[in-house]
């Protein structure tokens, strides 16, 4: 499905700029990487900030800790890996030390989703938002394009607490502009529209907004809401959906269980229930191929978007 | 009286006697099936266009003893209950795993060229769950140790001689886990596990002294209660002895400290950390090969000589 011409860049990159960004303005910011600089882009950071960036070798639990240990005497540490290690070796830091606590730590989740492509299924994080959405204080972002990421990342430093932010390793469409505000815990009307509404996070707010276009060819109105932030849930622009669209679809490259899917629906379900359908994983691993060919197979396009749509508005009253 | 290396009167398990009568290959032709293993690598890697060069290569003359000659396992019968146990955890060596693993029988040449594509059995990391042969999925670092320790647990549980081999990376040793599994492997004195450590001094961002230091790694495992064995990892001859000494070491595990070259084979990347996660193009891979007196093409017709073209 095409018609739209995005440029495209990759969102790592826009948390690498983001870094330099903050760095430049702030001397407390400091950065912790576990051998892959590069692929996380911070050496962007390292490059002008020697001093303020701590290669930790392969080893994320201590990585996670240092940076609890950092943030207690007023530094602001952003520590990043590939999601899959980064939360998934470090949860029990993530939560306890990090959570609980709570200390000033910012995490970044590099490599995310299916589209890392032939690394294969180990590699490819698709449980990462469900564990840390869960984890009590922390603010969970997803942006959605190069430069939504940088602003993520430079309004991750405001807030007073843990944020975890999800990039991944491809070219991505870009949907927003260098200009575009970005304000934490506030949906992003896309594209509005009155017969369903597609709340989507990351790369799917493109197939999003194809599947718009495709739709709106029939005459089917869409409403596009980019949710970068998957928590705190911006709860008004779903109520707002729910009543005014009467029908949700949303679409996320993570696993269906615990992800964006299952929180908008906890907020649909608990105010004005609505037909709802989920693009995502459907509950099994990934597998190497290439990215494109992986989120064809996967189900993550926005024909899967305009397919669930249409039989969602079947069942909507 | 000795029959096949046992007392007369033992009665030999299955294991006993595939350990007595396996195939003992000569270094010789351990080195050549090292070879083939290495034009493998670099084959399937230019046909994939992406995967780890680096850790394939210098890994790949210990990997191939394993399976070749040390360790008990039935290609034909992956599931074997009287198999040895070998894992590789610094699994994104995938190229080499598979590559000795095709040689070996496990399944077929023409299956590497699947590599990483979404067609094949052969996932960028291994998985247990599409590839025949393998134990448990892998590509997060520092979990195989503990796993083999678990199965060496089992079989003095058993009183079964099933001997358990692990391959770790040197970078890999930064993980924390490792460490862990290192003190209860002692603790349980598991002199059935052999841990091989692929001592090539690089990881991804530089040489491991850089990253974060990991030596004295020989004093460190000592003083956890290993038996060390350290040895140039490409010697053949010294690989086969290391695992006869292995086996003699009672009540405490062994490590061996196979000292090697990342990117060995292929001398214009020797001791280069980029070549971690690079492939080689086809023509660099056909100079590669070059220098392992093969090429490209002469690996196709390998495939087609064996009747195995896709
Ligand atoms: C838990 C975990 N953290 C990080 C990675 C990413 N990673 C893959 S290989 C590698 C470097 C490993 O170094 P080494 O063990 O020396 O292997 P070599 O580079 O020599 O092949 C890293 C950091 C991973 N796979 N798993
Ligand atoms: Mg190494």
């Amino acid at each position: 499905m095409s018609g739209r011409i995005f440029e495209q860049r990759t969102t790592r990159e826009g948390w690498g700029r983001g870094l330099v960004d903050l760095g430049q303005k702030h001397d407390d910011v400091v950065v912790l990487v576990s051998d892959n600089t590069t692929s996380t882009q911070v050496h962007f950071f390292e490059e002008i900030f020697p001093d303020r960036f701590f290669q930790m070798g392969i080893s994320e639990q201590n990585m996670a800790g240092v940076a609890a240990g950092l943030s207690r005497f007023g530094k602001v540490p952003f520590y990043v890996t590939y999601s899959a290690f980064g939360v998934g070796r470090a949860l029990d830091q993530l939560r306890v030390t990090i959570g609980y606590t709570p200390c000033n730590v910012k995490v970044g989740g590099g490599h995310s989703g299916i589209s890392v492509g032939p690394d294969g299924a180990t590699h490819q994080m698709l449980e990462d938002i469900a564990i840390v959405r869960a984890i009590p204080n922390f603010t969970v972002l997803v942006p959605a394009d190069f430069d939504q990421t940088r602003k993520a990342v430079v309004a991750a430093y405001s807030i007073d607490g843990p944020v975890y932010i999800r990039f991944g390793r491809e070219n991505v469409p870009c949907v927003t502009g260098p200009n575009d505000p970005f304000e934490v815990g506030k949906a992003q009307m896309m594209a509005d529209g009155n017969d369903c509404t597609c709340i989507a996070m990351g790369q799917m707010v493109s197939e999003a907004l194809l599947a718009h276009d495709a739709l709106a060819e029939e005459g089917i109105r869409l409403r596009v809401l980019n949710m970068h932030t998957v928590k705190p849930l911006d709860e008004e622009a779903i109520h707002k959906a729910a009543r005014e669209t009467g029908a949700i679809v949303t679409a996320e490259e993570h696993q269906l269980y615990g992800g964006l899917g299952s929180a908008v629906a906890q907020v649909v379900a608990a105010n004005y229930p609505v037909p709802m359908d989920y693009v995502a994983i459907q509950d099994h691993f990934g597998a190497s191929g290439q990215p494109d060919e992986l989120l064809d197979a996967f189900g993550l396009r926005a024909v899967d978007i305009v397919m669930k749509v249409k039989s969602t508005l079947e069942r909507k009253a | 009286m000795m029959m096949n290396g046992f007392p007369r009167g033992h009665c030999m398990s299955v294991h006993e006697r595939w350990v007595a009568g396996r195939l003992r290959w000569s270094a010789d032709a351990l080195e050549q099936v090292a070879r083939d293993v290495r034009c493998d690598i670099l084959t399937l890697l230019a046909n994939a266009g992406s995967g780890h060069t680096g850790g394939s290569l210098s890994g790949t003359d210990y990997l191939t003893a394993i399976l070749f000659h040390e360790a008990a396992i039935d290609p034909g019968q992956p599931n074997w209950a009287d198999r040895d146990f070998w894992h590789v955890s610094n699994a994104h060596v995938s190229p080499l795993i598979y590559s000795v693993m095709a040689e070996r029988g496990y399944f077929p040449l023409r299956d590497l060229l699947g590599f990483r594509s979404f067609e094949g059995h052969l996932q960028g990391h291994p998985s247990a769950h599409d590839t025949i042969g393998l134990e448990v999925s892998a590509g997060s670092l520092g979990q195989g140790l503990s796993v083999a320790i678990g199965v060496a647990l089992a079989a003095k549980m058993d009183g079964h001689p099933r001997r358990c081999y692990l391959c770790m990376g040197d970078g890999e040793q930064q993980e924390g886990s490792v460490w862990e599994a290192a003190m209860s492997a002692a603790h349980y004195k598991l002199d059935n596990l052999l841990a091989i450590i692929d001592v090539n001094r690089m990881q991804i961002d530089g040489p491991t002294d850089k990253i974060l230091n990991i030596e004295p790694l020989a004093d460190k495992y000592q003083a956890f209660g290993w038996h060390v064995i350290n040895i140039d990892g490409h010697d053949m001859n010294t690989i086969l002895a290391a695992f006869e000494e292995a086996r003699s070491v009672k009540g405490k595990p062994t490590v061996i400290l196979a000292q090697t070259i990342m990117g060995k084979g292929w001398s214009a990347i020797e001791d280069d950390y980029t070549w971690h996660g690079r492939p080689p193009t086809k023509e660099e891979a056909d100079e590669a090969l070059l220098g392992l007196d093969a090429n490209y093409g002469g690996w196709w017709a390998r495939l087609e000589a064996n009747g195995m073209m896709p």
